[in-house]
């Protein structure tokens, strides 16, 4: 196993509040690990300093054994190009249509021929479960659902090895979302990506973690998964997990087989 | 991470087999690209070529589609594939059983259904407009009847923002200006010897008509754009519609303060947009003409009646109304995208300030009897 991502004693400050003190994670290739804390614990945050759309006011995080923020742009291009993120109102551009939204990754490394770039798209929307006709509307005319499904069309559209998923299934009815996250794990199993996820929503984090890592206290809580964080004795994880709601989720999960 | 690469070789019965080894993944194919697509063209061109993918390290949808399409999207009749690789393949030959439908062809007349769309458009643009100028005329008899629904505080914080913070930039504009003609005007008056008429000149000129066009076309940029913008931010995040749920009237609480404050601050920066540019003219008219101060001030109001700062008051009042109007019916139009933010935006400051140039002609054709000096 290599890791995908390394976390190394970084800490957060935003003005005089800390976010992070200290924080140590690594997250191996190929696993699903859910982040999950209460509000303002700061799991955006990391979400965006993985990427390197924050810049941590202390310690190091390395991608794909690379160091960020390096100063290197060229470097830093490449190294952006090799994961996906999901943003969590989708963030599709809405001057595009759908078919410009999911090419334009494609586009933009400019070696790939139009003709096979109309062949990844159409792909692409059939691997998340969406219609060719889609290919031409507009983001605004799109239902909340398939934002979702469209916004991660594009962000698999460069094949990427990582993917980042914020608030996967906020905002979708019930029903939706349990398929947004079959969806997320067929294409987890087809593709073997290493899959992060930011969620607050309980069959989400069931239907989809291998491990789970709890953010609360300005650091790491709690690692593991789902079984071994529900034997952690914290006011947090008791509130989160152990609810009647949290069992129902968790229960359904068993009944499911999923693992 | 190894690139892509393919070897030709001959095996013991004599068949010709190409070899696909490495990594076949978008970051690793994009160097070689069109090199590797040409080769896998030539190659496959060939009858009776045996495909090898065994050495393939691993490929992604970017790689299958290459060979995918080399292959015109079916099987070759000769292929080693290992188990590992076929769901990428299966992917592809799923994702190709539904049928495509490209975006629609046009129609032929397609040009006469454009021009329709732009009538029945510039028919929406008219119509919307006079709904929202008969909606305020609604407003403001509902507010005659019920004055203690006035919106004071929103109108008041729309002339400070509109009206008082618009005041530096439009007293510097104004000033500039008045010292660049109070100056072209006494380089031709000096060839006259009519010096003293440069007073009628900057007085007419700007008060009647220079003050009140300044002051619009700033104000239409400076304000006009901010309005559009904040109305359509405001139905982007549905931040109107909200409003409308809770019983508040969206044209009494949005529209009318920012119409009333732009009717009142407009007549006062026209006031003071002129003065100060007339002050500009005067420091130049002291310099290149040698006018004395006292002189400008004592005759400028025996040469501008006083009927034109009436005039210029009107302007102001009928331009600042016709700024604001236009900036929210563009604001009403905003849809949820970028785009159609940043059109809208631009459509407002240009359709402002053009009409305020229409209206401008109009009055001088209705007040061309008046003020002007005997």
């Amino acid at each position: 196993m290599t890791s995908v991502i390394e976390i190394d004693h970084l800490s957060t400050r935003f003005g005089e509040h800390w976010v992070h003190r200290d924080l140590n994670l690594e997250i191996q290739a190929g696993e699903v690990m859910a982040l999950v804390g209460g509000s303002g614990s700061g799991k955006t945050t990391l979400l965006r300093q993985m990427i390197g759309l924050l810049q941590p006011s202390k310690g190091q995080i390395r991608l794909f054994g690379e160091p960020l923020f390096t100063g290197n742009a060229e470097q830093e291009r490449n190294l952006r190009r090799r994961f996906g993120m999901l943003f969590q109102y989708g963030a599709l551009y809405s001057a595009f249509t759908v078919f410009q939204n999911i090419a334009f990754p494609l586009r933009e490394l400019g070696v790939v021929d139009e003709d096979l770039i109309h062949d990844l798209v159409m792909l692409k929307l059939s691997m998340v479960e969406l219609l060719p006709r889609h290919a031409w509307l507009m983001p605004s005319e799109l239902s909340g659902g398939m934002i979702k499904r469209v916004a991660l069309a594009r962000a698999l559209s460069m094949e990427p090895e990582l993917l980042l998923l914020d608030e996967p299934t906020a905002g979708l009815d019930p029903d939706r979302s349990e398929s947004f996250v079959k969806l997320i794990r067929s294409l987890h199993r087809q593709l073997g990506l290493t899959v992060v996820l930011v969620t607050h929503d309980l069959d989400t984090l069931a239907g989809l973690a291998t491990r789970v890592a709890v953010l609360a206290e300005q650091r790491i809580l709690a690692l593991g998964t789902i079984d071994d964080i529900m034997q952690v004795d914290h006011p947090f994880i008791r509130n989160f997990f152990c609810c009647d709601r949290a069992q129902r989720a968790l229960q359904s999960r068993a009944s499911e087989g999923v693992a | 991470m190894s690139g892509a690469s393919l070897a030709l070789d001959t095996d013991a019965e004599g068949r010709r087999w190409l070899r696909l080894s490495g990594t076949w993944r978008l970051m690793a194919l994009a160097p070689q690209f069109e090199a590797l697509a040409g080769e896998l063209d030539r190659q496959a061109a060939q009858p009776g070529i045996g495909w090898d993918l065994q050495g393939i390290e691993s490929l992604d949808s970017v790689g299958a589609m290459l060979l995918w399409r080399v292959w015109q999207r079916r099987y070759p009749e000769i292929l080693q594939l290992p188990d590992r690789l076929e769901p990428v393949f299966e992917r592809l030959y799923a994702a190709g059983k539904t049928p495509e439908a490209g975006p629609e062809a046009p129609r032929p007349y397609e040009w006469v259904a454009t021009v329709g769309r732009l009538a029945i458009g510039l028919w929406r643009h008219v119509s919307d407009f006079v709904a929202l100028i008969g909606q305020l005329v609604l407003d403001i008899a509902h507010l005659a009847r019920v004055p203690g629904e006035i919106p004071w505080r929103e109108t008041s914080a729309n002339l400070y923002k509109s009206g008082v913070r618009a005041m530096p930039v439009t007293a510097l504009v104004g000033f500039l200006i008045g010292i660049v003609l109070s100056y072209l005007s006494a380089l031709q008056l000096k060839n006259f010897g009519a010096d003293i008429f440069i007073v009628n000149i900057l007085g007419m000129g700007i008060i009647r008509e220079l003050g009140p066009v300044l002051v619009a076309v700033l104000v239409a940029g400076r304000s006009g754009s901010a309005l559009t913008a904040q109305l359509g931010v405001m139905r982007v995040t549905e931040e109107i519609d909200a409003l409308a749920t809770m019983g508040v009237s969206r044209s009494l609480r949005l529209i009318f303060p920012k119409v009333a404050a732009l009717a009142v601050a407009m007549p006062l920066l026209v006031l003071w947009t002129s003065a100060i540019a007339l002050m500009g003219g005067m420091v130049s008219a002291q310099f290149q003409l040698d006018i004395s101060y006292g002189y400008f001030i004592d005759t400028l109001p025996k040469v501008v009646p006083v009927a034109n700062l009436y005039i210029a008051s009107l302007k102001g009042v009928a331009f600042g109304m016709l700024v604001a109007l236009v900036a929210c019916h563009f604001g009403l139009r905003v849809r949820p995208n970028t785009e159609s933010l940043s059109s809208n935006t631009t459509a407002s400051v240009v359709s402002s300030i053009t009409v305020v140039i229409l209206v401008d002609a109009l009055f001088a054709i209705a007040t061309r009897s008046i003020g002007m000096p005997i």
